[in-house]
């Protein structure tokens, strides 16, 4: 998208909406310095309004997601069903609903057809989903994508359950855990979709919880340039249920530290020449 | 004009420095001037070669691909045309969901997008299929037609051309090689028009066509159609090139409230009114929607696909014993030219269908547009399946049945 493209006509300008307006001039969009994460409150986000549930941590990702984003101005989100494309259609960014589990296939054509029509203009494609979208319905495509080391980032937002139809199991669950459709007790262990992950070659891997947003904002920024220029990309992101874990809205945040502490720790796994990358890049960016 | 950057890109692996993509080298012509005017020389090749000849002049962007009988072959084509340089991207996707989903995905991107499929193939990636024309997202689906299991079978039989009338898709069914190659060509183009937005099927009868040679009279290979210009769009391609707007194109209306309810019905009428407002388009490339031999005849047949061949050598065979009988070949099975086929079969008293699927889809559509518009007996038949040929003399036969005061056959 070129600044002019954005840009409102002077003699339309009154007309459009003060949203509108306000993202032109105090969005993040083909800014040099990229607002941080410590300007939010000074700048007009990506994401604001939203659909989502009081405390809900997965809107904090998602609203964190689009802070960390390099160019969000030539970023393209996919998303299947789930609690998440609430609030990611909401967002000034183009997003593609698709069919159920299909989010790595059809984003796998699209970065393809985008590398065709801009081969000088990086378009960053991301895929956004939950666990159940993506561990079960979209296994085959997600891993896929990982062995064809397509050149995207998928984001998990993992909370451990089908939210969004009411709170069944996933595969993404932990084992015992007493849920809609595993009313003993789920009989398998979470899946270790960061050992697929590992497994499939993907370059840039990492398991995170927004209890650091600075944090996953840079998490989402090297997962993005990594897919831009190296391989795949994965995170995968803790992003509790309050409604179907019963976690006290004025508790969620206190639940993801606690999470984190146990099982859910920040951790990258990241491949040599994706190293090699990020170094080469964040020295750059250093010394701006 | 195309809106693809020019770039220089290093050649892929195994090729020499200065390699040169075959597609480069070709001329983009004018449409109308590639169908009806440029020089064509007919060569013998089955229908597979002659959808890789289509797909050679067609100026493809991405093509992806997945293995099954028989489609197998057209694909693999693909292929070798990539490797030359007609096709500028081409994979081989995990399955049919997967690549149905990723050639809407290409789409998307503004590119145009390939790829082809066969019976059970098609009924795997039905979901994604599906949900193209609601996305509009304008590219082809070549459709070698195959039993749909089970028993399994391999064997040709268009039934799963039943599966896709109602979903808003483009659907062409040629009769032949020569078929095959000029609705392949067509396809792309009508797709791609503004007010049409909208992918498009073409299905032929697998084995019969695919894997049987035919005469196919074809333009230069020097020349390829336009490109796709991915700014030209019912909806914006998903780019990131339009300004920001806090509301996807894929609408949020999954909410329950009589707003969503509009939203979601005005959608499909919008959707289906551009499967109307294909036909002009066709009309260009590939001329009337129905092709009629002996109009006006008071015994006529209505078929698709190869099934034509048969009913025009049982309409000779006719001739031959002195009778006088119809012929009305349906090219576009959607849109569906219910007026065109009322007006050649005014003046008939006997109809015959003869379908190689057991449902009789073409009956069942031919019926409901007749219906207050004919006079005539319309014959359920005869209907091949699971890979049976129709002999002409199977077609003869229902048609000397009909003549009598009381056929064997139910209406």
């Amino acid at each position: 998208m070129s600044l002019a493209n954005l840009t409102p006509s002077p003699g339309f300008e009154d007309w459009l909406p003060v949203e509108y307006k306000d993202l032109v001039n105090e969005g993040p969009y083909f800014r040099e310095k990229k607002p941080k994460v410590s300007d939010m409150g000074k700048f007009k986000e990506i994401l604001e309004e939203h659909p989502m549930c009081a405390g809900c941590a997965m809107t904090l990702f998602i609203r964190l997601t689009f802070i960390g984003l390099p160019n969000p101005e030539h970023s393209i989100i996919v998303g299947t069903a789930g609690c998440g494309r609430l609030a990611i259609s909401q967002a000034s960014i183009p997003f593609i609903y698709g069919n159920y589990g299909d989010t790595n296939a059809v984003a796998s054509g699209l970065k393809h057809g985008l590398d065709i029509r801009f081969p000088n203009q990086p378009k960053d494609v991301l895929v956004m989903a939950g666990d159940g979208g993506l561990i079960d319905i979209g296994f085959q495509q997600l891993m896929h994508s990982w062995f064809r080391k397509e050149k995207f980032t998928t984001i998990m937002l993992d909370n451990e359950v089908y939210g969004n139809t009411g709170g069944q199991e996933s595969g993404m669950t932990q084992h015992g855990k007493i849920l809609k459709m595993a009313p003993r007790g789920k009989t398998g262990d979470k899946i270790d979709a960061l050992g697929l992950a590992k497994v499939a070659g993907v370059d840039y891997i990492a398991r995170i919880a927004p209890t650091n947003p600075s944090r996953v904002a840079r998490t989402v920024r090297r997962a993005v340039l990594v897919a831009r220029e190296i391989g795949s990309a994965y995170i995968q992101a803790y992003t509790s249920c309050n409604i179907e874990y019963a976690i006290p809205t004025p508790e969620v945040m206190q639940d993801a530290f606690d999470v984190e502490k146990e099982r859910y720790g920040f951790e990258e796994i990241i491949s040599d020449r994706a190293k090699e990358y990020l170094k080469e890049i964040e020295k750059k960016d250093k010394k701006k | 004009m195309s809106d693809q950057q020019a770039v220089k890109v290093a050649p892929p692996p195994g090729k020499p420095d200065d390699w040169v993509p075959a597609g480069d080298l070709q001329e983009v012509v004018d449409p109308h001037w590639f169908f009806h005017e440029a020089p064509r020389e007919t060569v013998f090749i089955t229908g597979s070669e002659a959808a890789r000849e289509a797909i050679r002049r067609a100026n493809v962007d991405c093509a992806i691909s997945y293995p099954i009988t028989p489609q197998s072959e057209t694909m693999q084509q693909c292929g070798y045309l990539y490797d030359e340089g007609y096709i500028k991207d081409y994979y081989r996707g995990e399955e049919e969901i997967g690549v149905m989903s990723a050639v809407g995905g290409a789409s998307r991107a503004g590119v145009r997008s390939l790829t082809a499929t066969s019976g059970p193939g098609l009924m795997r990636g039905m979901e994604a299929i599906s949900s193209w024309p609601g996305a509009r997202t304008p590219l082809v689906l070549l459709n070698m037609c195959r039993v749909i299991n089970t028993p399994l079978a391999i064997q040709p039989d268009n039934i799963e051309i039943s599966f896709l009338l109602n979903t808003g898709i483009l659907h062409l069914h040629a009769e032949h090689q020569q078929d095959f190659y000029d609705y392949s060509l067509a396809a792309f183009l009508v797709s791609e028009e503004v007010d049409v937005t909208l992918p498009c099927v073409v299905s032929v009868d697998g084995f019969f066509v695919t894997h049987a040679r035919g005469h196919v009279s074809m333009q230069d290979e020097k020349y390829k159609i336009p490109p796709r210009d991915g700014w030209r769009s019912a909806v914006p391609a998903m780019d990131n090139e339009n300004p920001p707007a806090r509301i996807s194109r894929d609408a949020p209306i999954q909410k329950s409230n009589f707003i969503s309810y509009h939203m979601h019905a005005s959608w499909q009428q919008e959707v289906f009114a551009a499967v109307q407002r294909s036909a002009k388009y066709f009309k260009r490339y590939i001329g009337d929607q129905i092709e009629v031999v002996n109009p006006g005849a008071e015994e006529m047949i209505i078929a698709s696909g190869s099934c034509v061949s048969q009913a025009r050598e049982a309409v000779r065979q006719s001739e031959e014993a002195g009778r006088e009988v119809g012929l009305v070949k349906i090219k576009t099975v959607r849109p569906f030219p219910t007026q065109q086929l009322i007006e050649a079969v005014k003046g008939a008293k006997r109809i015959l269908i003869p379908e190689f699927n057991q449902a009789g889809w073409l009956h069942q559509n031919v019926c409901s547009a007749l219906i207050g518009h004919t006079q005539a007996q319309i014959a359920p038949g005869p209907r091949v399946y699971g890979g049976m040929t129709m002999p002409t003399e199977l077609v003869l036969d229902w048609l000397e049945e009909f003549r009598k005061p009381n056929p064997s056959f139910t209406f």
